[in-house]
């Protein structure tokens, strides 16, 4: 209980002295999920809406395999990511193991599969309402995606919300790809580990609120941002 | 652009799970105003709208247009039973079917308030189109089917569940699409509709078309035993 309260206090600590420790691997947390994440999206919703609007072979099998990736153990991502990019590896003359552009490989690879497997859930069924309408009307195969990617996109911030709360909160492939060195690929999640490897408690948890604070504000200013896009409505 | 009429449908079936769902059915469409399809529940009205509209895969059968199918199928528009609302604003639903064919957004704009306002939305345009009432769905529908528009235009029950007035105001602004040349289909529970309406009726029966006539004829004199019980209220199946 006093460990909690220490942190706490830490982490308020923390954040009013400006510790710049704190703020550099703060800034790459956000840096390194944020640009997973727009990665992600951009693979992912339009994956989805495909999924949705598009009668093929493979696409139970992919629906499934894409479901089943949702549980991905991160670690095992990062090993082979590893092995990809290391000198040896079939990608390592690009040298990118220990930087954060492995760290945010890495994550996409995670994200991937979970915002897809969600945004395709939502928009299975706004497909199904629309399904008639947009056949009738004779939109095209492009037409169709940008319909339901634009309708459903309430739909579908959730669905990248949650994949950013899966990314900023992951420690197991971004610990073994970026290698958390300090100053170049230290991260919140690593940080909170090796302090708690360390034996400080409060500083791993005072970094721990502070990464459940970060989380908590980029969701709100993402629905606020959306809900001035869309002028307060549904 | 070419003619689209007459369209012939020959032998055409839709089986769905085994079971026949209409045909065969032979009809041949041609001419002006408004064609109603009556009949019982389960006849297959929407069935068969649906697959002359083309979205019903044929069993059997076959529809011939006067123009080459891809170029029916951009002539022809269909209003749901249910109207399907985009969930997007008024006016977006209007311009939808515009910018799906290209249309600049100023032209696609200007049309869709004009429609606004022939439909008696004005001030509704911003106004999210999924919590509009019955019957404003149902003329935004309407609406939305003839902006770009079409030669032929199927309607599912326009009016299946709305009052008087919005049922005058339907049938008004279909008064005023054929008067612009637009050919009508449309599957009716409402007898006095198709009587005030329709210049063809075609009878529909257990999936086939038990009775094909004007509609004076049909209304004055039924040829068919069950189409005299039919407009005599009496049940038929």
């Amino acid at each position: 209980m006093n460990d909690l309260l220490d942190g706490l206090t830490q982490a308020a600590w923390l954040v009013i002295s400006l510790n710049p420790d704190l703020y550099e691997i703060a800034a790459r947390s956000l840096r390194v999920t944020l640009a997973a994440l727009v990665i992600a999206c951009a693979i992912a919703l339009p994956l989805s809406a495909l999924l949705a609007v598009q009668r093929f072979r493979f696409r139970r099998a992919t629906i499934a395999v894409l479901n089943a990736l949702m549980g991905l153990p991160p670690v095992v991502v990062g090993l082979v990511v590893y092995v990809f990019l290391s000198r040896s590896g079939p990608l390592g003359v690009l040298g990118l193991l220990f930087t954060p552009t492995a760290m945010v490989i890495a994550q996409v690879i995670i994200i991937v599969p979970l915002i897809a497997s969600i945004a395709h859930q939502s928009l299975r069924e706004l497909w199904a309402e629309y399904h008639d309408l947009l056949i009738s009307m004779n939109a095209g195969r492009a037409q169709r995606i940008a319909t339901l990617l634009w309708d459903g996109r309430r739909a579908l911030l959730t669905a990248a919300l949650a994949g950013f709360g899966r990314g900023v909160g992951e420690v197991g492939a971004i610990m073994v790809v970026g290698g958390n060195i300090d100053h170049a690929t230290r991260v919140m999640t690593t940080a909170i580990a090796l302090e708690t490897g360390k034996g400080n408690f409060a500083l791993a948890l005072g970094l721990g609120f502070v990464l459940i604070a970060l989380s908590v504000m980029v969701n709100l200013a993402i629905h606020w941002l959306s809900r001035t896009e869309t002028g307060g409505r549904w | 652009m070419s003619a689209l009429l007459p369209m012939r449908a020959s032998g055409v079936c839709v089986h769905r799970r085994g079971k026949r769902l209409i045909g065969p059915v032979d009809l041949v469409l041609d001419g002006q105003g408004i064609t109603a399809l009556i009949g019982p529940n389960g006849a297959g009205k929407s069935t068969l709208l649906k697959a002359l509209h083309g979205l019903e895969r044929l069993s059997a059968g076959r529809i011939d247009w006067a123009c080459p199918q891809h170029e029916a199928q951009q002539m022809q528009a269909f209003v749901f039973q249910t109207p399907v609302m985009l969930r997007r604003s008024v006016l977006d639903n209007l311009m939808y079917p515009l910018r799906l064919a290209r249309t600049p957004r100023a032209a696609a704009r200007a049309a869709a308030a004009q429609w606004c306002a022939r439909i008696g939305l004005e001030g509704m345009e911003g106004r999210l189109a999924t919590v509009l009432s019955g019957g404003e769905r149902q003329k935004l529908a309407l609406a939305r089917a003839l902006i770009t528009s079409p030669k032929l235009l199927f309607l599912d029950e326009p009016s299946a569940s709305l009052d008087g007035s919005a049922t005058r105001e339907i049938e008004a602004i279909l008064t005023l699409a054929t008067g612009a040349g637009t050919r009508i289909v449309m599957a009716t529970h409402d007898m006095g509709q198709a009587r005030r309406l329709a210049r063809e009726v075609v009878f529909l029966r257990r999936g086939e078309v038990h009775e094909a006539a004007p509609a004076a004829t049909f209304f004055d004199a039924p040829a068919t035993r069950a189409a005299a019980a039919f407009l005599a209220g009496d049940i038929v199946d």
